[in-house]
């Protein structure tokens, strides 16, 4: 089963390399990471997605919560979240398929960012159902690159994971 | 007043507690050494860092205290690697402080430049570059605070040149504040008074206690609770010195060559208490069939030993002693409800008695040609009371755990989670560092001897009386027996072709060496060793094709054992 996990780390040298190199040694599988620095100069926000069963994942977390230079891990799959990812997808364009594509890019309230006269370029934030199903439609078209952020998750209501 | 990046460095150590390193100089640490000249803590110079490192990790296990090795940049610091990783795998505390680059060269390829952050970051608990001379002495009380703290391990200090060179104002942090690292001592009391219902309600109770027990310090707890309960005790490899083995309670190793009864006794168990544990492959064998008929308690201060290999019932996180100094008085609560278990529980001792009758440790004793295992039961008999014995890997190693009847805590080294040859001759000069007064004893096979015998040097040098017993088999024994009974006895590349004279190499170092060829020399052998001052090598030339039993084949449960006859 899909995780999302959120994950406070000290914002230092090689922190990066102890997570990636704990799932690589380990064999656990590692869908999507972003890392970006939070409001604490001294703390570095790490989103992952992995798969695995229970015993995996309570493995997983307790394999991230031992490092040293770990603050606080949140496996938000058993709570309520947002998840947001950004993708920026580069679609081939012809004099046909032009309105076609702004009829998908406004039904999916995306944006053209960029143009020239054989291709869009289109951003798109939502949750990863919704980029792939942007995805699905443009692919016809002729996709000629996309770049996607990973997910970023918060937990919904009033209550913050300090950081 | 300003002090140089090496200084604070030996100014650090020393408020650590520390007087004795084990190291190997070389350009990136030469500023370091110079300090060294003229400082009151005691350098030993072994003859590679490997083994610089084996010998602060065997000072470390036999005192408890962090054991500390030096080394230089590149191929100093990259020949530290087996040793340290040999040391976290048996979560023993140590520091490791590598020469680097100078900070402006680091990601250049400069001359003897090795990522050791990067090369070591899967084998310590932590590790750490220190960029910024501002930052040197707050990292050494950190790495020493991490060392031996929670569930020990090794850390490494990597420290560029010019920050041993530059200058700060010495300050030595009295607290640490690690905001990602808060270990879990006390054990939960409601946790622990399930423990003790269930330890109540169990009508064949075992206890299997690993390594954590020493490291805890614990092992009078453990003993106290065992008394009180009078549950039998099976010990991992790591656990032999935790408890005496010729306790009446004591069912000895458990595992692949573990006796039969503690194997039979973890099968046929209705409660497994599993303490500084980690249910090892070697241990377990068959997963699935590892107590099956088990409800597990697992009492352990790393949270992610606890469900990695078995699903448990009832999990306790916290310090062993915390815990089981709470679960004996707990228990000490009901007295009544205590001596009903013992009296329950007294069929279950008499069945594990009966097997301990059925099929005893034992080997098929030989008057022509010499036993290796009545070589270790005579060192058994001959040696101290407080004899420390390290080994290196393969049988002899087994031999020992099975025939030497440990009897006191922290008297047996060796190489258990990483099984790495070479561990004892170098493990043993650190025991002997550390206890000059105490016999010191490696067990040894010929090969293994081979991947550190150049610290018969540094034995001499600094005149430490250790004895080493080889048992000569002319084979990579371990590794013969498994094709002897895997591979159609097809011995390919286990066979010593060439025979060392191991009494002349013992001799070119100018230590002592003895042989043994005949059963009637083993005894006045070992005494003679003994009775001769400084380091002596006794080679026995032992039975070459000897097998380690009982013996769970890889893949088996651990009660399906081939057993010695
Ligand atoms: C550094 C290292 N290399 C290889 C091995 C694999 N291995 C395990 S036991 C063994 C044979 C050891 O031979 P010896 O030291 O003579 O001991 P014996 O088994 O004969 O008692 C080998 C090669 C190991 N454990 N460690
Ligand atoms: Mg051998």
């Amino acid at each position: 089963m899909k995780h999302t996990i959120s994950v406070l780390v000290e914002n230092e040298f090689g922190v990066l390399a102890r997570i990636s190199g704990l799932f690589s040694g380990r064999g656990f599988n590692i869908e999507s990471l972003s890392v970006a620095p939070t409001m604490d100069a001294e703390l570095s926000r790490m989103t992952l997605v992995t798969r695995g069963d229970d015993q995996i994942l309570e493995q997983i977390t307790k394999q991230l919560n031992k490092l040293i230079s770990t603050i606080k891990v949140v496996d938000f799959t058993d709570s309520e979240y947002i998840e947001r990812e950004l993708a920026m997808i580069k679609v081939s364009t012809d004099s046909e398929s032009r309105a076609e594509a702004l009829r998908i890019v406004d039904i999916f309230r995306a944006k053209v960012i960029d143009v020239t006269p054989k291709s869009y370029t289109i951003e798109i934030t939502g949750a990863p159902a919704k980029i792939n199903g942007i995805l699905e439609l443009l692919r016809p078209m002729g996709i000629k690159e996309v770049v996607r952020s990973g997910p970023v998750v918060i937990g919904r209501g009033t209550k913050g994971v300090v950081g | 007043m300003e002090l140089t990046g090496s200084q604070i460095l030996l100014k650090s150590l020393a408020l650590e507690g520390v007087d004795t390193v084990f190291g190997y100089p070389g350009g990136a640490v030469i500023n370091i050494y110079d300090d060294l000249y003229d400082s009151s803590i005691n350098h030993v110079l072994t003859r590679h860092e490997q083994a610089a490192v084996h010998a602060a990790d065997g000072y470390a296990r036999c005192t408890g205290k962090v054991g500390v090795a030096i080394a230089t940049s590149g191929p100093g610091a990259t020949n530290t690697v087996t040793g340290i990783a040999t040391a976290y795998m048996d979560s023993i505390p140590m520091v490791i402080v590598t020469g680097q680059v100078p900070t402006p060269l680091i990601g250049n390829d400069a001359f003897q430049e090795a990522d050791m952050c990067g090369i070591t970051r899967p084998c310590t608990k932590h590790n750490f570059l220190v960029k910024d001379i501002r930052d040197l002495a707050r990292t050494i009380k950190e790495a020493f605070y991490i060392a031996r703290t929670g569930r020990p391990g090794p850390v490494l200090v990597d420290l560029p040149k010019d920050i041993q060179i530059n200058t700060h104002k010495f300050s030595y942090p009295e607290t640490v504040s690690l905001r990602g690292y808060k270990p879990t001592y006390s054990g939960n009391s409601r946790q622990i008074e399930k423990a003790a219902k269930m330890i109540l309600a169990s009508r064949k109770p075992v206890l299997y206690v690993g390594g954590g027990i020493t490291l805890s310090g614990a092992d009078d707890a453990l003993l106290k609770l065992a008394e009180q309960t009078q549950i039998p005790v099976t010990t991992t490899l790591m656990a032999m010195a935790a408890f005496p083995q010729r306790h009446p309670l004591a069912l000895g190793m458990l595992g692949m060559h573990g006796t039969f009864f503690a194997n039979m006794s973890v099968t046929e168990c209705d409660l497994l208490i599993a303490v500084g544990s980690r249910f090892d492959d070697r241990v377990t064998g068959r997963i699935d069939s590892f107590a099956e008929k088990a409800k597990i308690i697992h009492i352990d201060i790393d949270p992610t030993s606890i469900g990695k290999n078995v699903a448990v019932d009832l999990p306790i996180v916290g310090d062993l002693k915390d815990v089981l100094g709470k679960l004996h008085g707990c228990l000490n609560q009901k007295p009544e409800l205590v001596e009903d278990l013992v009296e329950e529980t007294e069929d279950w001792r008499s069945i594990v008695v009966e097997w301990k009758e059925r099929q005893p440790m034992t080997y098929r004793s030989s008057k022509s040609v010499i036993k290796p295992q009545y070589v270790i039961e005579k060192i058994s008999e001959i040696a101290d009371e407080n004899a420390i014995i390290t080994t290196e890997v393969g049988q002899h190693q087994m031999w020992a755990a099975q025939f030497f009847a440990f009897r006191q805590p922290r008297t047996f080294l060796t190489s258990g989670g990483l099984g790495t040859m070479g561990f004892g001759l170098p493990s043993a000069l650190g025991a002997q560092v550390a206890y000059p007064d105490r016999q010191v004893i490696d067990i040894s096979g010929d090969a293994s001897f081979q991947m550190n015998s150049q610290e018969l040097a540094t034995l001499v040098q600094y005149k430490l009386p250790v004895k080493i017993v080889i048992l000569n088999n002319n084979y990579l024994g371990m590794v013969r027996q498994w094709q002897q009974m895997f591979f159609e006895k097809r011995y390919s590349q286990t066979v010593m072709e060439l025979p060392i004279d191991f009494i002349k190499l013992a001799e070119a170092y100018g230590a002592t060496g003895l042989q043994a060829t005949k059963v009637e020399d083993v005894e006045a052998t070992i005494k003679k060793a003994f009775e001769t001052p400084g380091p002596v090598l006794m080679n026995f030339k032992v039975s070459r094709e000897e097998n380690v039993l009982p013996m769970v084949p890889a893949g088996k449960a651990i009660h399906e054992m081939v057993l010695a006859s």
